[in-house]
């Protein structure tokens, strides 16, 4: 028996865990205000918030409910826009009506989810956090200016705010951005018995934002594993030489933690672009490794930081480099029964450097059409430790083997960096797609390459202010 | 203002097709199609499929009871393939069932052979060999060929403009249910009602009155609901009159992006000639425009392309010819613009490549040429009241074009990787359906006891606000409250032969018919006041804010005692009436008329800065003077104008229909087809509408808004052509839209 708090509902049910909770909340329980748009947790018209209780109050994080399998929302409480509802328009309600911030009304009641989880987790307003907030909604009519501007004005009342209420919660309740009951969900929440024992199956799902794009239609009738809420699988620690991730942590955890944010500068700006803030919030590192896809931003990151996976059967424990886990095209060095459970990297050298690049179509919520991390270390003027990952450009997630061989021992020169690339581009093997030509990745891979020197060495690189020039460089 | 619509959506009471609770018993549609672009349908094997588990029935070309025919302008089109497909996403068969996953597995086990013919994606190689729609369009003034003489300057080029896929949020869908007598009635989310009704009639061998279509709202629609909502509508309809339970067939996204037609992709041939001042004298231009497989919306989109051919421009001299070419991709149809944008991006190349070859900045030229009072349009109509100057001038002075201009510059020359460029885009588009015909609409408007109106018209809400403005107008016209008055769905039964809410026409057509249904109802009032205040005529009396006053003079009578009033001495409440625009025409024999009732003007300036090193870049500002009339409601124009420059944006750089050799769509999904998003849009969006410009053709001096906004997104390509001719002087310029980032590292670097 599943039981969590839909809104202003105790829910108990007994659908299958896979069940989507966007289909739940819309064909079981008729609250039609969250929307199907594309079923890929790509437009955030199904967005919702799911509460649960952190370090003694309730947080509220946005997700795609098209992506979300009904058993993850166990004894936590689920926000549709009806959820939100007053008896009178919410701020933010009032801020999309006025500053027309609404048109053909499809999308706007996840605007309304992720501005309202927006303030929940503000208590001071920051035009590009909103965005960032927004960011997984696609809003296909206004040009997003008046959703822009009635954000803006939503803070307003907040701005001007002199309450001497203690939390947040009780002053967005005291403006009405949320209904009361809001007030009580912590108790409500705590009364709700742990949920026992997982299902066993050969079906894992984590975050599910990809198992969900890719075959909804066979989960849904089949049962599966979730261990996104398994804490053993989460977390991410620091031990004297090596940072060690659990494979269920989610990415928007890796992006906000402090530990990593410590270690290696620009991490979050990283991270910003993976996915969008809901995919962000359900996605872990573990799903991103074992999905393979070629492109995949956390593992392009982590094939630069040189991690190690760890697997387990259960019994017996291994473990292997990231860079050797790929043996082809969504082809894992990983047996039926074992399960990754750790991801784990040394920690990096003092002075060290590091840039991850990406290009993609849209800059944000897009899929890569190349992307590239570097790490690198430098004794006496010559590289002395270095890794490059290069995506989308090989049938796997790829280390740059040979370039960073070349690369190693080597002083910092433009004629020496465009000489990697040429072996960069010995490398890989692109093919045309949807996110780009074959000759093109070739190209962009060249270009991250540079990029990643450029950024890291200003002073060493000569820049060239044509392409021209860059041509005799090579 | 409150707009109720707005209220609903931010609340999520808004219901659109997927949430109207159906009837008990309703069964779900899923459809099979062609996997391949051309071919022979050698057979399809439905026994595995109609032993799937839930399925009640399997229906194909051969349950049709009418006539298996959907086309609108030409009946090209099957609504179920017979004997050969024509496309990738060509609807074969549509299986019913209990739930939606039952329909989807069971069209799994659906099994079709196929002898593959040659196919062919490509306008010109249609052209080639003679694939067109309807012969070749011409239009044509002056004589270009004796112009070539006096130019100084001759340029030629093509011009490749991309398709766009409509991505309105809610995908296509109906609701069918069977009524007593054997008819069907359909909830749909489409753009033209009628045009439902009447294919619904003629596939089931029905008449139109057997048929009624209620429509509440769309999810977006931008033309991608005005023809080809249709098909779907049949489809449920068709199994729910076999079957005589209610029906619902909604489009999952992926085939929504696959099935149904996009804006047309355009490749065009151009020639311009100018003399030394810059003044253009000639140009003679082809347009290839990719129809598709069926002609759907297609010779009227054509046309419009040759109408908006030179833009804001006077020309003397134009020949303008267009194709429509037959290909094996989905029918495209109509999206915002209607073939406008394609026409307008070639001629704004023209100049761009004239100006190139000068040594000028393009909006030397631009201004030069804009159209002034009394021009003539290449199809005959000359210019009444232009503000194609006023706009473009009042970007010079309003937003400082000069300072922009130089703050690029002086950037450019700080900066080796990062790149600014700017542009200037006037934007010139006439308003009226072209097909003259259609510039009809009709209200009916009742008065309730209690002094509540309900109001019925032909216009269907989308998004871009008719019901808010239709409201205000009521209002007006009534000088009541506007809270007394709902916009109800438009319905067939209701409201006769619809024209489809297209052409940015809704509110001009619906308005005026409104306000003569109200015009009616207020002098029936008249008289009844009059009588009861016993004035003597009925020319003193007149109804202000909701009090009757009499010569002038408020009395004690409000407006909802005399309705009671009228009711009891037997007045009817309800008024209808219809309403044509007046003194439009087209000779289609000679392309010569007057086919608008007015044009909306308008100029864009956009900035962007582009990366250089990866190829990739971030629109910086766009600043619009645009000529709106009297805006009816502001909150509803800025939101039209906004959301059309971002559309318009979309189409000229990131929105990209990637097809294989096979016909097939590669990118059918939100995780490939990207549409701009909250980053993406420019960061500064400022519009100005232009003051003191009433529209003496419009209802309440007001201008039609949703499509003309929309090119201005056209200045997007060309100020990032300038930002990477800063990077690269010697850059070959290829006009190909939209300009990706692969397209500008690839003409960068490659």
């Amino acid at each position: 028996m599943l039981e969590f708090i839909l809104n202003d509902q105790l829910v108990k049910t007994s659908v299958l865990p896979t069940t989507v909770l966007l289909d739940f909340i819309r064909r079981e329980k008729k609250l039609t205000g969250t929307k199907e748009g594309c079923r890929e947790g790509d437009c955030g018209a199904c967005t919702v918030l799911i509460g649960e209780v952190i370090q003694r109050k309730v947080g509220y994080k946005s997700v795609n409910s098209c992506l979300m399998p009904i058993g993850d929302v166990h004894g936590k409480h689920v926000v549709t826009v009806e959820g939100i509802n007053n008896t009178v328009l919410t701020p933010v309600q009032e801020a999309m009506v006025n500053e027309g911030g609404t048109q053909c009304g499809f999308c706007t009641p996840g605007f309304i989810v992720s501005m309202t989880g927006y303030f929940l987790n503000h208590e001071k307003f920051d035009l590009h956090e909103a965005v960032e907030y927004l960011g997984g909604n696609i809003c296909r009519c206004t040009g997003y200016a008046g959703i822009k501007r009635a954000a803006e004005n939503a803070n307003e009342l907040l701005a001007n705010n002199n309450s001497e209420l203690e939390t947040n919660l009780e002053n967005l309740v005291s403006y009405k951005f949320v209904p009361p009951y809001f007030l009580n969900i912590k108790k409500r929440l705590q009364s709700i018995p742990a949920r026992k024992t997982l299902v066993k199956s050969k079906t894992i799902i984590s975050g599910g934002t990809d198992l969900f794009v890719q075959k909804w239609e066979e989960l849904v009738r089949s049962d599966a594993n979730l261990i996104s809420a398994d804490k053993k699988l989460t977390g991410i620690t620091k031990t004297k030489n090596r940072i060690r991730i659990g494979a269920a942590t989610t990415i928007e955890e890796i992006k906000n933690s402090k530990i990593l944010n410590k270690t290696i500068p620009h991490w979050a700006e990283y991270l910003d672009l993976f996915g969008s803030l809901p995919i962000r919030n359900r996605a872990t590192i573990g799903g991103n490794i074992v999905n393979a896809s070629p492109i995949a931003d956390m593992v392009n990151l982590a094939l630069a930081l040189d991690a190690t996976v760890h697997l387990s059967d259960g019994k017996k424990k291994r473990e292997i480099p990231l860079k050797n886990f790929y043996k082809g095209y969504k082809t894992l060095n990983k047996k039926q029964n074992e399960i990754l459970e750790t991801v784990s990297f040394q920690l990096p050298a003092k002075n060290f450097l590091f840039n991850f690049e990406k290009v993609s179509k849209r800059t944000y919520l897009d899929i890569a059409s190349v992307n590239s991390s570097i790490y690198l270390e430098q004794r006496k003027g010559k590289i002395s430790v270095v890794h490059i990952s290069a995506g989308g450009v090989a049938p796997i997630p790829l280390y740059l083997t040979k370039t960073c061989k070349y690369l190693n021992s080597k002083p910092i020169k433009t004629e020496t960096i465009c000489n990697a690339a040429s072996i960069a581009l010995k490398e890989i093997s692109p093919i045309s797609d949807a996110r780009g030509s074959a000759e093109y990745k070739r190209l962009l891979l060249r270009q991250l390459l540079y990029a990643h020197f450029i950024k890291l060495f200003p002073e060493q690189m000569e820049v060239s202010d044509s392409p021209e020039g860059w041509e005799k460089l090579i | 203002m409150s707009n109720i619509d707005s209220i609903r959506h931010v609340r999520g009471e808004s219901l659109f097709i997927d949430d109207v609770i159906a009837p008990e018993g309703v069964l779900y549609g899923y459809i099979f199609y062609s996997p391949i672009a051309h071919g022979k349908i050698l057979k399809i094997n439905l026994s595995d499929a109609l032993k799937s588990e839930g399925v009640h029935g399997i229906f194909t070309a051969k349950d049709i009871p009418g006539e298996n025919q959907i086309g609108g302008i030409i009946p090209d089109e099957n609504l179920f393939a017979e004997d050969t497909v024509h496309f990738i996403g060509h609807p074969i068969a549509m299986v019913v069932a209990d739930t939606f996953l039952y329909a989807h597995d069971a069209v799994k086990k659906i099994k079709g052979d196929f002898k593959k013919l040659p196919a062919v994606f490509d306008a010109r190689k249609a052209a080639k060999k003679n694939q067109l729609i309807i012969p070749p369009r011409i239009f044509e003034m002056g004589n270009v060929e004796q112009a070539w003489n006096n130019c100084d300057y001759i340029v030629e080029d093509t011009v490749e403009s991309g398709g766009q896929e409509h991505l309105y949020l809610e995908t296509q869908g109906s609701l069918a249910i069977p009524v007593e007598g054997g008819g069907i009635k359909i909830i749909s989310a489409t753009q033209g009602p009628t045009a439902v009704q009447r294919t619904v009639a003629r596939v089931l061998g029905l008449p139109m009155h057997k048929i009624e279509v209620d429509v509440a709202r769309l999810g977006g629609g931008f033309g991608g609901k005005e023809d080809q909502a249709t098909p779907w509508a049949v489809m449920a309809a068709l199994a729910a009159f076999k079957l005589n339970v209610p029906v619902k067939l909604v489009l999952p996204r992926q085939e929504d992006i696959r099935i149904t037609g996009k804006r047309h992709p355009y490749s065009s041939d151009f020639k311009i000639g100018l003399n030394k001042e810059g003044k253009i004298l000639a140009y003679e231009v082809t347009f290839y425009q990719n129809a598709g497989a069926a002609a759907d919306l297609s010779p009227a989109i054509l046309d419009r392309t040759l109408f908006h051919c030179t833009n804001s421009y006077f020309i003397p001299n134009v020949k303008a010819t267009a194709l429509s070419c037959r290909t094996n991709l989905p029918p495209f149809t109509a999206f915002r613009g209607f073939g406008g944008p394609q026409g307008m991006f070639v001629i704004e190349s023209a100049i761009y490549k004239a100006a190139q070859v000068m040594g000028i900045d393009p909006s030397v030229i631009q201004k030069k040429n804009l159209l002034s009072e009394g021009n003539e349009f290449p199809y005959g109509q000359k210019t009444v009241q232009p503000h194609a100057e006023k706009c473009f001038y009042e970007i010079e002075t309003r937003f400082d074009k000069n300072e922009i201009y130089r703050n690029v510059k002086e950037f450019n020359a700080n900066n080796k990787l990062v790149k600014k460029g700017v542009a200037v885009m006037p934007v010139c588009f006439g308003i009226s359906f072209t097909t003259t015909f259609l510039n009809q609409a009709s209200a009916f408007v009742h008065i309730y006891t209690d002094g509540s109106v309900n109001i019925s018209t032909a216009a269907v809400e989308m998004g871009q606000g008719v019901n808010a403005k239709l409201r205000i107008i009521a209002a007006k016209s009534l000088s009541i409250n506007e809270d007394r008055i709902k916009i109800d769905s438009t319905n067939t039964s209701r409201i006769s032969n619809t024209s489809p809410t297209a052409a940015s026409k809704g509110a001009d057509l619906n308005g005026f018919a409104i306000i003569d249904a109200c015009k009616i109802l207020t002098e029936r009032l008249r008289h009844v006041a009059a009588e009861e205040l016993k004035a003597g005529n009925a020319s003193q009396i007149e109804i202000r804010n909701e009090i009757i006053y009499q010569n002038e003079m408020k009395t004690d009578l409000p407006f909802d005692q005399l309705i009671q009033i009228a009711y009891r001495k037997r007045i009817s409440l309800t008024a209808q009436a219809h309403h044509s625009t007046p003194d439009i025409y087209f000779d289609t024999s000679i392309n010569k008329g007057k086919p608008f009732s007015y044009h909306v003007y308008g100029t864009a300036i956009v900035e962007v800065t582009l990366d250089c090193l990866r190829g990739t870049y971030q629109f910086d500002s766009i600043k619009v003077v645009h000529d709106i009339g009297g805006s009816i409601d502001k909150v509803v124009d800025l939101g039209q104008t906004e959301g059309g420059i971002a559309q318009g944006i979309g189409w000229m750089t990131m929105e990209e229909l990637i097809w294989n050799d096979e016909g097939k769509l590669l990118t059918d999904a939100l995780s490939t087809y990207k549409v701009p998003d909250i980053h993406f849009v420019p960061k500064e969006i400022k519009v100005h509408f232009l003051e003191n410009a009433p529209n003496p053709f419009g209802p309440l001096n007001s201008k039609a808004v949703g499509e003309p906004p929309f090119m201005y997104g056209i200045g997007a390509y060309f100020a990032l052509l300038n930002a990477m001719r800063a990077f690269k002087p010697n850059l070959k310029i290829k006009f190909s839209a939209p300009l990706t980032p692969e397209k500008v590292l690839m003409s960068l670097y490659g």
